[in-house]
């Protein structure tokens, strides 16, 4: 049924005017809406930021109240989190994987753009989240995204609507993993292995597996928080025999895997890149994709680590502290196998590969504080204060945000047929380098200074670091606007880009999307491809 | 190329089972947490139905004269109870093996009927597994009609094996109104 | 202003300053433990911060030698068989041994330092904490005496602003103390970084941690976990002090209890300024949350007392409403139940003439009986 429609479409191209978009079934213009969805969603959740930064900017309520200024930090991490870093991702899987494997287009298309239209309707719900608490009269979604309970159940009728966009999104998110594993176990090219699959294709495998694996238990998690909040049950409500911390274990069941859903598909971009730019193949390719595995079969365990302050027993919590620490093995064979690809490579840095760099570097920050983090009696002072807030951000935005923007210079030119320009592509990366640490690593110290997360106002005991925290944020916010203008321009026009503009990925890369031109045809690999034998 | 569409459809369609599975999963981890929790000790929310036991399973070891272990109770209120609850004792000293009776008593100093259900909570938490309770008023949901005073007991045993190391038990209860609209009260916001 | 001298300050130490992470005195590091448990969870923390800077130097090392070494523009040519070298196929091994090491060590002193987190010898005196949206209160259970301890105001450029409360816990030094943590509405964490670490405060959990408090002094700290609206707004105060003075505190505690209680059930007259007085203390502790300092009120939700309808109209209806609650506003909750009767006098004594509400109106806790 569903290849009949691209069937049709192989034979006549992209319809015309809105219909190509709104019934599109093609794999690249899907990917295309992806991605514009996910920077729409990057400004919105940015100016979020920016709001918050700007409040917290001096001691003293300036320009939020305190149930605004929650709310909004709750949509600050639920768009990035779901509405940008996950689109985007998808965004980019939509594009290369059918033309990384030599596939003519998803297994599933019209399931593809079903995945993709819920999108904009979760987004519309999410915003009604934070206008229905005015209409209404009732308090916002104050609770922070991990919507503990019993604070959530106390919220207004702004949590039904967030209750809502998360079942949205994570049925959109479903579908798209649904679609994207099938993919990748049916349609590769002939010949081509499992073990000869370009990392990035390994990443968004076990980053689909993941998501269909603990989607469904946040989905499960919100549900009894709705019936908890409207239908007597008591889930989450010791008075009724339930349990609050239950919800906490529901919640970070999902939430931990997710920190991997959102990292890997960016470890699939770094693992082209480097060895792109270092112009030999990744090193330890096999230990790295195991590595993944093993990562992915770790996260699924170590959950309650998020919740060390809950007390838990004391084996329990060393069985927690433990399994999180060993984390750090496959992480470090991440950074391991990069490292040993840049290793007697012949290395050029053009913007991609400067964000590889720095990621690498930073990420590895991230990891050393999630060692200190993991640490059970040392988190008990950690817990809830801004060095978390540091932590994470440092594990996002290299390691999945910083990703996905090397992803975009890499393939700008494959998707686009232009080159972006290469001058202003570095001017952004320092812009954003630069002033992303001066933004979080401060933030490490407000934390052990004492300041917890979540407040919309402080003492002026922390006001230095929040100080340059705001300053630095507002640039690393307006870096985005140059980031804006050089996708534009590419668009646009520009030196034409080969079909391999980057010379070095013919021995750093296996992904046959350099096989085709640039920008690639509406329809590619109609007839499988025939890949050399080894 | 129909049985590629057909592969696609059998690979999606497990894929989708495994959703499902994963969904009802989280159903599972209600009562799947309870066991667990029962089995590895993780502290949690005692269970108020639970608990009971015969007197004759408690003391058969016999009452270990030379040891004394504090016992504390305590009360709390959760969101504004209008009630007064008051154990008769705030502190006692117990042999291990031996049943002890403690009244608590309660007012409710509303116009309204209230009920409540108290949820029992014991530190240190490795004690728990040890306390045994006979008789208690948190097996059931409390009822007081406006003004009531109720007297209401409990009977514990803290049985021989609670290790040495543990010389004071603190008994926790938090009576929490089960109407739960009276709680959630706090909807009008700051704004 | 002390954010510009403060910021002028900062001016002068420079960002040079963020690479020395151990300038504890500026605040750059957890504060100065004070009791056993928090010494460990310090030195852990100094431990795994040191490897962790190990570690970053030696990648940032490797890194920047491949970045200079290994470039094209240095005529460096790829070595395209380093990853099928002996190296390419062993080095795998090297990962898990190494950072397995590092792991395992840290954790062995972790696991210790988590028994004595968990260590339950039998402390001499017990306080239970309680959160409460937004205010915590503090039950010393061997003494019998109970504080409620709200935000104390200041100006934001006050070091103390959102530091300060109205009812500092007191506590005695070199004794252990054993803190019960629970909550009434939603999760509440007690945080105060020198003595003592986090358990969260559950309704209908009680969680337990434990410090000997080393060194008098003033040791503050502020809830850490997001309990709503007011989360920024509880600040925690303890002041430890040596077992004399406490001792003398408590006495002087049970002294005051026992006197308000004979005061509340007599039958003496009250005269207006001991009514103010008192029931400007009752107010700050039960009534400034919602109807502010100046008895401004953030309307609409709650209503300005100062020259209000209710405040300075009949005396009878202001009785009612404080005693039996609100009519159409659930928010404002019957007082009867918390308050006794000289309170409930004197807070709506203070009321009706504080703010320029001069009504000239002495409200006797008869009056105020009659009404229940």
């Amino acid at each position: 049924m569903s290849t009949d429609v691209a069937h049709d479409a192989h034979h006549h191209g992209p319809p015309a005017g809105f219909r190509r978009w709104l019934f599109s079934t093609n794999h690249k213009d899907i990917g295309t809406m992806y991605l514009i969805f996910a920077l729409v969603m990057l400004f919105l959740g940015g100016a979020s930021a920016m709001m918050l930064r700007a409040e917290l900017l001096y001691p003293g309520i300036q320009i939020l109240n305190p149930d605004l200024y929650n709310n909004l930090l709750t949509n600050h991490a639920l768009i990035m989190v779901f509405g940008m870093v996950m689109p985007a991702a998808a965004g980019m899987a939509n594009w290369m994987i059918p033309m990384q494997i030599g596939a003519p287009d998803m297994a599933l298309p019209r399931l593809n753009n079903l995945s993709f239209w819920l999108l904009p309707f979760a987004g519309t719900m999410l915003i009604i989240s934070m206008i229905a608490p005015y209409i209404w009269g009732d308090t916002p979604v104050n609770t922070g995204w991990t919507l503990y309970p019993p604070l959530s159940v106390q919220a207004g009728i702004g949590m039904d609507f967030s209750i809502f966009t998360l079942h949205i999104l994570g049925i959109s998110s479903i579908l798209a993993s649904i679609n994207i594993v099938t993919t990748i176990i049916n349609m590769r090219a002939p010949g081509m292995g499992w073990m000869d699959m370009p990392l990035f294709v390994w990443a968004w495998f076990l980053t689909g597996l993941l998501l269909i694996m603990v989607m469904p238990v946040l989905a499960g998690g919100v549900t009894m928080l709705l019936f908890d909040r409207h239908f007597g049950t008591a889930f989450f409500d010791a008075a009724g025999g339930g349990d609050p911390v239950l919800f906490q274990h529901l919640f970070w069941f999902f939430g931990h895997p997710e920190v991997y859903v959102l990292l890997l598909p960016s470890i699939g971009v770094l693992g082209l890149i480097v060895p792109t730019f270092s112009r030999k193949p990744l090193f330890a390719y096999k230990p790295l994709v195991y590595s993944m595995m093993l990562l992915c079969a770790l996260g699924m365990v170590v959950w309650a680590h998020h919740q060390y302050t809950v007390g838990m027993s004391e084996a329990v919590t060393n069985y927690f502290m433990i399994g999180t620490i060993l984390i750090s093995i496959p992480v470090g064979y991440m950074l391991f196998s990069f490292i040993f690809t840049m290793w007697r490579g012949s290395m050029t840095f053009e913007t991609p590969m400067l964000f590889a760099i720095a990621i690498v570097l930073m990420f590895s920050f991230a990891g050393v504080t999630g060692v200190m983090l993991a640490v059970v009696p040392a988190d008990l002072q950690y817990h809830d204060t801004y060095f978390v807030v540091a932590h994470f951000h440092y594990a996002l935005i290299p390691g999945a945000v910083f990703g996905l923007y090397a992803g975009v210079f890499y393939w700008l030119p494959k998707w686009t047929g232009n080159m972006y320009d290469e001058k202003l592509g570095k001017i952004f990366f320092w812009w954003t380098t630069i002033s992303f640490n001066l933004t979080f690593f401060p933030q490490h110290f407000s934390g052990l200074a004492g300041m917890p997360r979540r407040i919309v106002d402080y003492s002026p005991i922390f006001l230095e670091f929040n100080f340059i925290s705001s300053i630095s944020a507002f640039a690393f916010g307006a870096s985005h606007l140059l980031f804006l203008y050089i996708i534009i321009k590419t668009i646009r026009g520009g030196e034409k880009a080969g079909d391999m503009p980057w010379d070095g990925a013919q021995v750093g890369t296996t992904g046959l999307e350099w096989t085709v031109p640039s920008p690639p045809p509406f329809h590619t690999f109609e007839e499988p491809p025939v890949l050399k034998a080894k | 190329m129909s049985s590629q569409v057909d592969k696609n459809k059998v690979v999606a369609k497990r894929l989708l089972l495994a959703v499902i599975g994963m969904f009802g999963f989280g159903f599972a981890m209600v009562p799947l947490y309870t066991l667990i929790c029962d089995v590895t000790g993780i502290n949690k929310v005692g269970d108020a139905s639970e608990g009971r036991v015969a007197l004759e399973d408690v003391i058969h070891g016999g009452v270990n004269e030379d040891r004394l272990i504090n016992v504390e109770f305590d009360v709390t209120l959760n969101g504004d109870l209008p009630w007064d609850v008051e154990p008769e004792v705030k502190k006692m000293q117990v042999h291990p093996g031996k049943a002890y009776e403690v009244v608590f008593t309660a007012v409710n100093k509303t116009d309204d009927n209230v009920i409540t259900t108290a949820v029992p909570g014991i530190t240190p938490w490795q004690a728990t597994e040890h306390f045994s309770k006979v008789e208690c008023f948190c097996f059931n949901q409390q009822k007081l009609k406006p003004r009531e005073v109720k007297a209401m007991p409990l009977k514990f045993v803290i049985a021989n094996e609670l290790p040495e190391k543990y010389g004071t038990v603190t008994l926790s209860y938090t009576f929490m109104n089960t109407d739960r609209s009276k709680v959630n009260k706090k909807v009008a916001s700051i704004h | 202003m002390l954010f510009v001298k403060r910021l002028k300050y900062l001016a002068a130490m420079g960002l040079a300053l963020f690479a020395g992470a151990a300038a504890a005195e500026y605040g750059l590091n957890l504060p100065e433990p004070v009791s056993p448990v928090t010494r460990d969870i310090y030195n852990l923390h100094m431990l795994t911060a040191y490897v962790a800077t190990v570690i970053m130097i030696i990648i940032t090392t490797v890194i920047v030698y491949a970045l200079i070494k290994f470039r094209k523009s240095a005529g460096y040519e790829a070595d395209q068989n380093f990853h099928v070298s002996w190296f390419g196929k062993w080095a795998w091994v090297l990962v898990p041994v190494v950072v397995l090491g590092i792991d395992l060590s840290i954790a062995g002193k972790a696991a210790n330092t988590f028994a004595l987190v968990e260590d339950t010898t039998e402390p001499d005196m017990t306080l239970k904490v309680t959160g409460s949206q937004w205010k915590w209160t503090y039950d010393y259970m061997d003494e019998d005496i109970r504080l409620v301890s709200n935000l104390k105001k200041h100006e934001p450029d006050s070091e103390l602003y959102l530091r300060d409360v109205d009812n500092p816990v007191i506590l005695p030094i070199n004794k252990r103390i054993r803190f019960l943590h629970t909550a009434t509405d939603v999760l509440h964490a007690w945080w105060v970084p020198a003595l003592a670490y986090k358990k969260d405060s559950i309704p209908g959990y009680i969680n337990e941690t434990w410090a000997i408090i080393e060194k008098e002094g003033v040791y503050r700290g502020q809830c850490a976990e997001n309990c709503g609206t007011g989360h920024a707004f509880m600040p925690i105060v303890i002041h430890a002090v040596s077992e004399d003075k406490y001792a003398s505190w408590v006495a002087e505690k049970q002294a005051e209890k026992a006197k308000a209680a004979a005061e509340a059930t007599s039958d003496k007259e009250w005269t207006m300024e001991e009514l103010m007085a008192r029931g400007e203390t009752v107010y700050k502790t039960n009534c400034v949350a919602c109807h502010q300092a100046e008895g401004q009120g953030l309307p609409p939700a709650f209503p300005a007392l100062k020259d209000g309808p209710i405040t300075v109209g009949p005396v009878e209806g202001h009785i009612d409403i404080v005693v039996n609650g609100s009519k159409n506003n659930p928010v404002m909750v019957a007082w009867k139940n918390a308050l006794n009767d000289l309170e409930m006098a004197a807070v709506i004594t203070y009321e009706r003439n504080a703010w320029g509400n001069d009504t000239g109106d002495v409200v006797q806790p008869s009056d105020v009986k009659a009404a229940r």
